[in-house]
């Protein structure tokens, strides 16, 4: 198992779980859109940027091509 | 030893990759994602094609753009960039539970839990009877998978297939006890429920949808590569029509491997599997056609559906636009993070624009990966 945290709260992950993955088994929502909708993964496969999350302080990296690593810190807008 | 780069390492990619090693030349594999197998392995390669995964390969995943990175240089190119889903907008597709088909596949095969969870599958092609056999197989309640085909073209697609028993068998044992209805498609979703034409309103946790497929064009563009209505131009050996460059994939598995193959062999070696090639896209064309788009479609989306999710245009805003430039000029549609990669499918059947003109970089990227870090 891999820990990471989701706003500041701790999870437990199996090896191979992407973010995007890992953020949808504790909430809906990953980012407000421009008019400020709740919006969360559409494509699974790194083209919609609907999952864009901020990742150890790197704001708008795509959830869904990325693996959850020890330690990873998640920030979500929504 | 001449040298190829691979672009993709679905089905295609990772064929095209192995059959230029036995061609004798040094290969590298580029994608974009965690690990190989593209969007229908995602890593889990069967066992029948882990020949493809050969030593001589140099691969890389996970590939972004960085500054002052060796830029990879090749004798030729080939091209395997896949495809992605086409979705309709209709009132409610922007809400969360509302997923890709494809998408919400990728989910959980990425660790998303879906046991216990209520899925209502929706679209047309047979990617959506995939889905549901395997969220099923993974412990979801599939409560209905809604074709937008009408039933009297799925019977004789359906009647065709006696000439593919493996296919027909293989739909079979896929949709087997699933309740899969035709005529059937999304007029809204709303939190916690969607309400399909014929069936009312259905509550669950996941609404999955897909109305086919489009190829991933954009780099091919890019290039200079000769594309048409949707599809990039190849002659039989899968060349595209700028020299050197080579493109495989975009179908079944079963011709992705082929193309990705003769794209990958010398002339010798690839020409024996043309006619395999051939009969492969004639049933993919099959498909295309029985799972063809209805004009009901056209009229889900209300004025204020929003059409582009990256900048919130409505519909009602991009509808009387002249084409797809005069959109993205006055309503800024289709210039958001994606680059009109979901809406240009969309508008391409709502109001008929064909795609518009693709530019460097090929992905949002930051701008100090672009600025030259060498001081």
């Amino acid at each position: 198992m891999i820990a990471i945290r989701i706003n500041g709260q701790s999870l437990q992950v199996a090896a191979g779980t992407t973010v995007a993955a890992a953020v949808m088994t504790v909430q809906p929502g990953f980012r407000r859109s421009v008019t400020g909708e709740i919006r969360g993964p559409l494509c699974g496969m790194g083209i919609c940027m609907e999952c864009r999350v901020t990742l150890n302080g790197h704001p708008h990296e795509r959830s869904c091509q990325t693996l959850c690593a020890p330690g990873m810190e998640v920030a979500t807008d929504a | 030893m001449p040298s190829t780069l691979v672009i993709g390492g679905g089905p295609a990619g990772l064929a095209a990759a192995w059959a230029a090693v036995q061609a004798g030349d040094q290969v590298t594999l580029l994608d974009d994602n965690p690990a190989l197998g593209g969007q229908i392995w995602r890593g889990a390669i069967p066992k029948a094609y882990h020949r493809f995964l050969d030593p001589r390969i140099t691969v890389r995943t996970g590939v972004q753009i960085h500054s002052a990175t060796q830029i990879p240089t090749a004798d030729r190119l080939i091209l395997a960039t896949g495809t992605r889903e086409r979705f309709l907008p209709f009132p409610g597709w922007t809400l969360p539970h509302v997923l890709g088909a494809g998408g919400l596949q990728a989910m959980v095969k990425s660790g998303l839990p879906i046991a216990g969870k209520r899925v209502v599958i929706t679209g047309t092609g047979p990617l959506l009877l995939a889905v549901g056999a395997y969220l099923r197989k993974r412990g979801a309640k599939v409560v209905l998978i809604a074709e937008q085909a009408p039933f009297a073209r799925i019977a004789q697609f359906t009647r065709e297939l006696w000439r593919e028993p493996a296919k027909l068998i293989q739909a079979a044992q896929l949709g087997w006890g699933l309740r899969y209805r035709a005529d059937a498609w999304p007029i809204r979703a709303d939190a916690g429920s969607v309400t399909i034409q014929g069936h009312g309103k259905i509550p669950c946790d996941y609404v999955a949808c897909g109305f086919g497929l489009v190829a991933n064009t954009e780099l091919p563009a890019l290039l200079g590569c000769a594309i048409d209505a949707g599809q990039v131009v190849t002659d039989s050996k899968q060349r595209t029509t700028i020299p050197h460059i080579y493109w495989a994939g975009a179908g079944s598995v079963d011709r992705s491997i082929l193309e990705g193959q003769i794209a990958g062999f010398d002339l010798e070696r690839a020409r024996p599997l043309y006619p395999a090639r051939d009969r492969a896209l004639r049933f993919d064309r099959r498909i295309d056609q029985a799972f063809r788009l209805r004009s009901e479609l056209s009229s889900l989306a209300t004025p204020d559906t929003i059409v582009c999710r990256c900048e919130d245009v409505p519909f009602g805003a991009v509808w009387q636009q002249r084409d797809w430039r005069s959109a993205k000029l006055q309503t800024r549609c289709g210039m958001g993070p994606c680059q009109g990669r979901i809406c240009g499918p969309a508008l391409e059947h709502l109001c008929g624009w064909p795609a518009g003109s693709v530019r460097p970089p090929i992905f949002p990227t930051r701008l100090e990966n672009l600025l030259d870090e060498r001081r």
